[in-house]
């Protein structure tokens, strides 16, 4: 096997349950965890006699969707899928065909790569089967439950170019996707509740050559899953043309606990859906004075805050810091806090680091940035105030925005006084002469090693209330 | 029964007449001879008196019932009615009670309406003779050696039987009209959505209509004015206004331009003459009563029978997929679902709905979609220009409504294609989505009703009472 030489092409198709009260074509409610069968009604059971009546806040969040992922809002057609399924209730699903209402947009991972948005397309949930007994699977099982509170629950079918070329991206496209459908509010995105769930479509080829035959992965649960998925299945193509066989295209089921892809029904002997215009609906043609509307009213996207961030910090939008920050909601909090003045990269690390606590969000951006601010005036060291941090968020979650240098006081940290701190400096290098040596003589590797040794030392005869940064600073004014 | 449902509701409304009387002198109608003719799959006895018993009481009680107080109504057994059996004369649907109203029930009850039973039909409305029902065919009232004509058999037999003033049909190429003219009663096809279809079970989407049978022309408009309007519940439902069509009875023709059609006034179309005279009859009845009458040509008209024959069995093929032994209706078990789904499709459909699940599964196929259904579509396009080029020469149209008198049980139920010919004259207006009704005019030289067809272009139903009242009169 040489991946080295092979690159792997992946396309997602993503199904998002919109967070709509209702279902996309009645009044039966959605929403996940009630009793089974309780959202139901004649429309959502496929009872002979109902009619579909389209859902309109399920057509404002897939053109919020479209929208944020940079696509032309079209007028949309539905369509009958028509194949036989238990969980389906006519044994035919409503689903947007070759006119879906969001159409080419881009989607723009947090390190700045730019994935193509080939369409996105509303369509309803199926039910969900549970076979009991048996093997398990429909085929093998004593008997079948279904439950049909799934059944019409509106999904968008998010669909990617392929433009992704490594696990790595897939997860971040997934990521960043969920982050944007989050922020609109168009969907919860728990991929662990199946609100968000994601077919993987997998090839490899020589890089510069054409796409290869693809196989479309079904089954993946998280994030995780995701990038397990796709590495196996790279590696499974990999192993299969250098043995000189050929990718058959199909369909593959991702098992988790076997940590491999087998294969699902095959793509060649395909069903025919008989698609045809649903003639019990009328086309979606939204009014453009209604689309600038929802335009207008979207709030600013995870893209949008990470460059509005890393402008205020002075950094890229793809720092790990800012998209951190970003990413855990805590980017007007940063923003306060650099406005007030604090260190942008001092309150980007605290908020990676010290803030990734239940709570974190209470504490206001000017009094991190008073902490920051006494941690920058060598008033606290990193680690008083990663402790004056802790406390200052629990004070915040009980209503209380406390003031940095009374809990600092109360803790009983000072600030050590520059006679001090240099003589600690001093009596340590003092005391160990052959490392300080070696420490002058300026190699690098050794000048790392080095560090940690006097910082250390440092810390311990000064119980901690040296700054680390500070000693370093110190150790390198005093080598030359 | 001989009254019609204008006056049982006034005398009802006055009190001069109790609705209990009016339910037990129509279920004793039935009683005496539905055996015979077999118009009704259910009859609703108890759920009728007692629906009697309460409009009396608010009768004496003051207060207003509805326009259709106390009159008894039939229903198309494919019109859902809750926890009432709705079988669609289908194997496939027994026992089973839909847990809601058809908004046309419910519209019916509002306005005082009493359903008495639910009518046979050709099974899921497939068939024009009412002799596709897994529950043995209907007889027309007026020789009970002939078919009432179909799919809404029973409907059109049930008042052309004196058993209920009104009834309701649906009509997908022409199942309410074509009876209508077999057993002599007036029938309404309303414009495409302008009667809510919730609550009817779908046999082709795009061309189903629900509409009424009726003995008269106002008692027809009478009973449109309740069903007809705006539902949120049918997305293709119109919501423009409605105005009571009633008013418009007694206008008369003046001045009006009547167009017969002339290709569905050639006996190369198949029409036998005798039909043929009435139509002219029509024609000079119209003239006389002062209107201006032409020949007017509808050349697509002549493709619509195909078009049709493509376009509702594959609606119908996704349609019907539903029924599959899953969640209501006929099971016959198996060891897998699919085998399952198969066995009870299999035992739970008749020969002419497989029939037309296979014509529209095949018209449907990838390969096919654009030479059939695709083709199909365009040809219905082309029929609705057509129409509407005729319309600006002319306010209606004239035609007949079948092309035979009733004819013999078993006398086409070994050829499908003639039995399909039936619906010549009928199936354009479907397609077009454009209101028409069947009027009776006289009788055959086999002394069997013959009905003439009144087309109007959309939402027109007001004007087509209007000439109707007329043929009506004239034709008495």
């Amino acid at each position: 096997m040489s991946e080295t030489t092979w690159e792997t092409v992946i396309g997602l198709e993503v199904h998002a349950e919109l967070a709509t009260r209702t279902k996309l074509f009645s009044g039966a409610l959605n929403h996940f965890g009630s009793e089974p069968n309780t959202n139901v009604d004649p429309v959502s059971l496929g009872l002979p006699g109902s009619l579909p009546v389209l859902n309109r806040a399920a057509v404002e969040l897939a053109i919020r969707v479209g929208l944020a992922l940079h696509c032309e809002i079209r007028p949309s057609v539905f369509a009958r899928k028509n194949y036989f399924y238990p969980d389906m209730p006519k044994d035919f699903q409503i689903s947007q065909y070759d006119q879906p209402i969001d159409l080419g947009g881009w989607l723009e991972l947090p390190e700045g790569k730019r994935i193509g948005i080939t369409r996105a397309h509303l369509e309803e949930d199926t039910g969900k089967n549970t076979h009991v007994g048996g093997s398990g699977r429909i085929g093998g099982a004593d008997y079948s439950l279904i439950d049909y509170n799934r059944a019409g629950v509106p999904l968008l079918e998010i669909v990617s170019e392929p433009d992704l070329r490594s696990a790595d991206e897939a997860r971040a496209y997934v990521g960043e996707l969920r982050a944007i459908l989050v922020a609109i509010g168009a969907s919860d995105g728990k991929m662990e509740e199946g609100s968000l769930r994601v077919d993987c479509n997998v090839s490899v080829r020589r890089p510069g050559e054409p796409f290869g035959t693809r196989c479309e992965i079904k089954n993946v649960n998280s994030l995780r899953s995701l990038g397990r998925a796709v590495d196996y299945e790279t590696r499974r193509q990999i192993d299969l043309i250098e043995a000189g066989d050929k990718v058959r295209q199909e369909t593959r089921h991702w098992d988790e606990n076997g940590g491999r892809t087998t294969p699902g029904r095959s793509k060649e002997n395909s069903e025919d859906y008989r698609y045809f215009p649903e003639p019990d609906l009328v086309p979606v043609v939204p009014d453009p004075a209604w689309i600038e509307e929802i335009r207008a009213a979207l709030p600013r996207l995870p893209a949008e805050r990470r460059h509005d961030l890393a402008a205020a910090a002075g950094l890229t939008p793809t720092d790990l810091t800012v998209i951190v920050a970003v990413d855990r909601g805590a980017d007007a909090t940063a923003l306060e806090a650099i406005a007030a003045g604090a260190d942008a990269v001092r309150v980007l690390t605290h908020i990676e680091h010290n803030l990734a606590v239940e709570g974190a969000d209470a504490l206001s951006g000017s009094t991190l940035a008073a902490l920051v601010g006494m941690e920058t005036s060598g008033a606290l060291t990193a680690t008083q105030a990663k402790t004056v941090l802790a406390e200052l968020v629990t004070l915040a979650v009980s209503g209380v925005q406390g003031d940095p240098a009374a809990v600092a006081a109360a803790k009983g940290f000072e600030a050590m006084n520059t006679g001090a701190f240099d003589a600690a400096v001093d009596a340590v290098i003092a005391d160990n002469a052959e490392e300080w040596e070696r420490f002058k003589a300026g190699d690098p590797k050794e000048r790392g090693k080095l560090t940690g040794f006097f910082v250390g030392k440092v810390m311990k005869s000064t119980k901690g209330q040296a700054d680390g940064k500070a000693v370093t600073a110190a150790l390198l004014s005093r080598a030359g | 029964m001989s009254a019609t449902a204008v006056d049982i509701a006034a005398d009802v409304r006055a009190g001069r007449r109790s609705a209990l009387d009016v339910v037990e002198a129509a279920l004793a109608a039935i009683a005496a001879r539905d055996g015979e003719l077999n118009a009704f799959n259910t009859v609703t006895a108890d759920q009728a008196r007692a629906a009697a018993a309460s409009i009396d009481a608010r009768v004496a009680a003051g207060e207003d019932v509805g326009p259709l107080a106390g009159v008894p109504v039939a229903l198309k057994d494919n019109l859902c009615t809750r926890g009432v059996p709705t079988t669609c004369s289908s194997k496939i649907l027994a026992g089973w009670k839909p847990p809601y109203d058809a908004t046309v029930v419910g519209r019916l009850v509002a306005a005082g309406a009493i359903m008495v039973g639910k009518t046979n039909l050709d099974e899921f409305a497939m068939g024009s003779s009412t002799e596709n029902s897994a529950f043995g065919p209907t007889r027309n009232p007026h020789d009970p050696t002939r078919v009432p004509g179909g799919s809404s058999g029973g409907s059109a037999a049930a008042v052309a039987a004196g058993f209920v003033p009104l009834s309701l049909g649906s009509d997908t190429g022409g199942s309410i009209r074509q009876p209508a003219a077999l057993c002599g009663v007036v029938g309404v096809k309303p414009t495409y959505g302008r009667v809510s279809r919730y609550g009817l079970v779908a046999f082709a989407s795009s061309l189903d209509q629900i509409g009424p049978f009726a003995t008269t022309v106002a008692d027809a408009a009478a009973c449109y004015d309740v069903i007809a309007g705006w539902d949120p519940f049918d997305s293709t439902s119109i919501p423009e206004p409605l105005e009571p069509t009633s008013a418009a009875l007694g206008r008369g023709v003046q001045g009006l331009r009547v167009g017969v059609v002339s290709e569905m006034t050639s006996e190369a179309m198949g029409i036998a003459p005798d039909v043929l005279v009435r139509v002219r009859e029509a024609a000079d009845a119209l003239a006389a009563a002062g209107a201006t009458v032409t020949e007017v040509s509808v050349p697509a008209c002549v493709y619509g029978l195909s078009a049709y024959y493509l376009i509702a069995p594959a609606e119908a093929s996704s349609n019907l997929a539903r029924f599959d032994g899953v969640r209501f209706g006929l099971r016959v078990d198996a060891p897998t679902t699919a085998e399952m789904q198969r066995a009870t499709r299999t035992a739970g459909f008749g020969p002419e709905v497989k029939r037309r699940i296979m014509l529209g599964t095949y018209a449907l196929c990838a390969g096919y979609y654009d030479a059939y259904y695709g083709k199909a579509q365009r040809v219905r396009r082309l029929i609705l220009e057509d129409f509407e080029r005729a319309y600006g020469e002319v306010d209606v149209l004239l035609s007949p409504t079948s092309p035979t008198t009733a004819f013999p049980l078993g006398a086409k139920t070994t050829d499908p294609l003639t039995m399909y010919l039936n619906d010549v004259c009928t199936i354009p207006s479907n397609l077009a989505g454009h209101p028409a009704l069947s009027v009776p005019f006289g009788t055959g030289s086999d002394g069997m009703p013959v009905g003439v067809q009144l087309m109007g272009p959309a939402l027109s139903e007001s004007l087509l009472f209007q000439v109707a009242a007329v043929l009506e009169a004239s034709s008495s």
